[in-house]
């Protein structure tokens, strides 16, 4: 009984401040703590999941152009995907800027998305936008759709001769990567 | 919670006493599927799948272990492994087409046991609770047939993980870096191949932990039946065991006949033949297509061919495809009639059955070529599911006139019930 009346009586002054009491701070801290270390530990349990130091190292080619004619077309890899590299015929280079800009889902021009003074020269992913297909067309007797460019036999979009989306599901252009001319026939991606 | 007049556990073996007093299992055992468990009585066929579904993922956790003793994740080497478990594993060949076969039956069972859900009303209060968790199982049972499907590293497994996670590049803003992340990569890659591995085998156990809980929510209104009147009396109930024990184990029977002929005589039905052509990240198949029990989401998510409100064809394909299941979190509330079961709602009826052949085209679209006539179709079709749930359900559950309702389950199983005479209810007769 004596035990009791002791543990019900109230805090002692010194314990309370503005209302709390010292159990309330401990308590608070140390579920902040323990929340703060949590968010700790998940930190490297989700940056794991990204791409590692390995496959970001592999991450540049170089292409020899110098065997490509005009009208013609190669698969190179990069970063384990596919890269189409296509030299231009004048006609699809005339075709590609005749388009008028804003008629465009993504709009870009030609020049845009060739390096200057290298117009032939259409150098993009070959991911399809949408969900990652490899569009067929880089070679030209494969189905290169209504427009002359690429068509992806997955969902049935259709890029021209710039490698603009001009119609089907894919929002966005075959993405254009980082690269550099090393010489007139070489280049270096990534 | 269990009606009073359950039966109940009384151990005789002094080993049993023993038990029960330090760990009643069998006593809950006894009361989960026993004779404790007491459920109506003019349960149909319809009923059996649960257990089926629970049959099937219990079959695939054991194939899946021991196949997982002789898989390689390994991008270099996991299409030969899964050549070498077909080749050179004693009975390897027998234990991937029982699992290859297993994911196939486990959807198809499931598939049957939501419909019933559909058609009977399984889903309405006082079980929206069951009904929620088990939409929340399918979507585990979604992720783990696609991780599992990667795994052979063919074609299709490849090009359905570039589809697949490409979905989530649709996301606006954070896509791109989501899809690398989720990938481990540009592209799927090893990193890929082996957080998928790892995946597949923990979520059947995530499922696994899940029917729990989706049995337990059963057990407290206790199991629903085909007239949709709820139990009022002892006579509407028999036990679990031995009588739906007995009923469940021929449906079992029935079951296994069927899967062995797929399993034996047509192994590879089902499957895609471009997924023994290992994977080639340079090339994609012509016509990429996903397993059956995905056809008919595929189809809503290639549905869409422009831009609509604004939103990216791509983000609304996306948005659609995961809203074609998410709708059904929603369907307790959708569906605002009184009552359950469609033997008793003409115009429910009707359009369930409309629902079930909206679904079938859908599949059908799903697994054709991404070209007319099926984008089309698809498109009538997928724009008619949405709307079936979102119009027509709460439309109908509204304007509908039910039949009249028997008094009790043993009125309609029997024909008359003593009870509803002395409660004065005018017997239907």
């Amino acid at each position: 009984m004596a035990d009791d009346a002791v543990i019900d009586a109230p805090p002692h002054d010194a314990d309370e401040i503005g209302g709390a009491r010292r159990r309330d701070f401990i308590n608070v801290a140390a579920v902040s703590a323990a929340g703060v270390g949590a968010l700790a530990v998940l930190l490297p349990l989700i940056s794991q999941m990204s791409p590692s130091a390995d496959v970001l190292a592999d991450s540049t080619t170089e292409v020899d152009l110098s065997g490509i004619q005009a009208g013609q077309g190669i698969v190179a890899v990069y970063r384990s995907q596919p890269l189409f590299v296509r030299r231009l015929m004048p006609r699809e280079i005339a075709e590609a800027e005749a388009v008028p800009i804003s008629t465009l889902r993504d709009p870009e021009t030609l020049e845009q998305r060739t390096k200057s003074g290298k117009t032939e020269w259409l150098i993009t992913m070959g991911v399809c936008t949408h969900l990652g297909c490899v569009p067929q067309g880089i070679v030209s007797t494969q189905n290169r759709g209504e427009f002359g460019g690429y068509f992806c036999p997955c969902h049935g979009s259709q890029y021209d001769t710039a490698a603009r989306i001009r119609k089907g599901p894919a929002p966005k252009n075959l993405v254009v990567p980082d690269y550099v001319f090393k010489t007139d026939t070489a280049i270096k991606v990534g | 919670m269990s009606f009073p007049w359950a039966n109940h556990y009384k151990p005789s073996h002094p080993f049993m006493v023993y038990l029960d007093e330090k760990l009643p299992l069998p006593r809950f055992v006894y009361n989960a599927i026993g004779a404790g468990y007491p459920v109506p009585r003019n349960l149909n066929y319809m009923w059996n799948f649960g257990v089926l579904a629970g049959f099937c993922l219990l079959l695939q956790i054991v194939t899946g272990v021991v196949l997982a003793m002789h898989y390689a994740a390994n991008s270099g080497i996991a299409f030969d492994s899964v050549e070498h478990i077909m080749r050179d594993v004693n009975y390897g060949w027998l234990l991937r087409y029982a699992h290859a076969n297993g994911a196939s039956a486990f959807f198809a069972v499931v598939y049957i046991h939501i419909f019933r859900g559909f058609f009977y009303g399984s889903y309405k209060p006082p079980r929206e609770m069951i009904w929620l968790l088990g939409v929340a199982i399918f979507l585990l049972m979604m992720a783990t047939a696609f991780m599992g499907y990667v795994l052979p590293w063919g074609q299709m497994s490849y090009w359905g993980a570039q589809v697949i996670t490409g979905l989530f590049s649709a996301i606006p803003i954070v896509g791109n870096g989501l899809h690398t992340w989720l990938l481990g990569g540009f592209a799927p890659v090893d990193a890929t191949l082996n957080r998928f591995y790892a995946l597949h085998f923990l979520l059947p156990f995530v499922i696994l932990g899940m029917i729990i809980l989706h049995i337990w929510s059963l057990h407290i209104p206790g199991s629903s039946n085909p007239t949709g009147v709820e139990v009022k009396s002892e006579s509407d109930t028999v036990p679990f065991h031995p009588y739906y024990t007995a009923k469940d184990g021929f449906g079992l029977g029935c079951f296994l006949v069927v899967y062995c002929l797929m399993m034996f005589y047509a192994p590879n039905a089902l499957g895609h033949p471009d997924n023994y052509i290992p994977a080639n990240p340079m090339q994609t198949p012509a016509h990429i297509v996903p397993e059956w029990y995905f056809w008919p989401f595929y189809a809503i998510l290639r549905a869409f061919t422009q831009d609509f409100f604004m939103i990216p064809a791509k983000l609304m394909g996306v948005l659609a495809m995961f809203s074609s299941i998410l709708v059904w979190f929603f369907l307790p509330w959708l569906d605002r009639s009184p009552v359950r079961s469609g033997h008793y709602r003409p115009l429910h009826r009707k359009f369930f059955w409309v629902l079930v052949a909206d679904v079938v085209l859908l599949g059908w679209c799903g697994g054709s070529p991404a070209e007319e006539p099926y984008v089309m179709i698809s498109q009538l079709a997928a724009v008619y599911y949405f709307v079936h749930f979102l119009i027509v359900l709460p439309i109908v559950s509204s304007i509908e006139k039910p039949e009249p309702l028997p008094f009790s389950i043993t009125e309609s199983v029997l024909g008359k019930d003593d009870q509803a005479a002395l409660a004065g209810a005018p017997a239907s007769a």
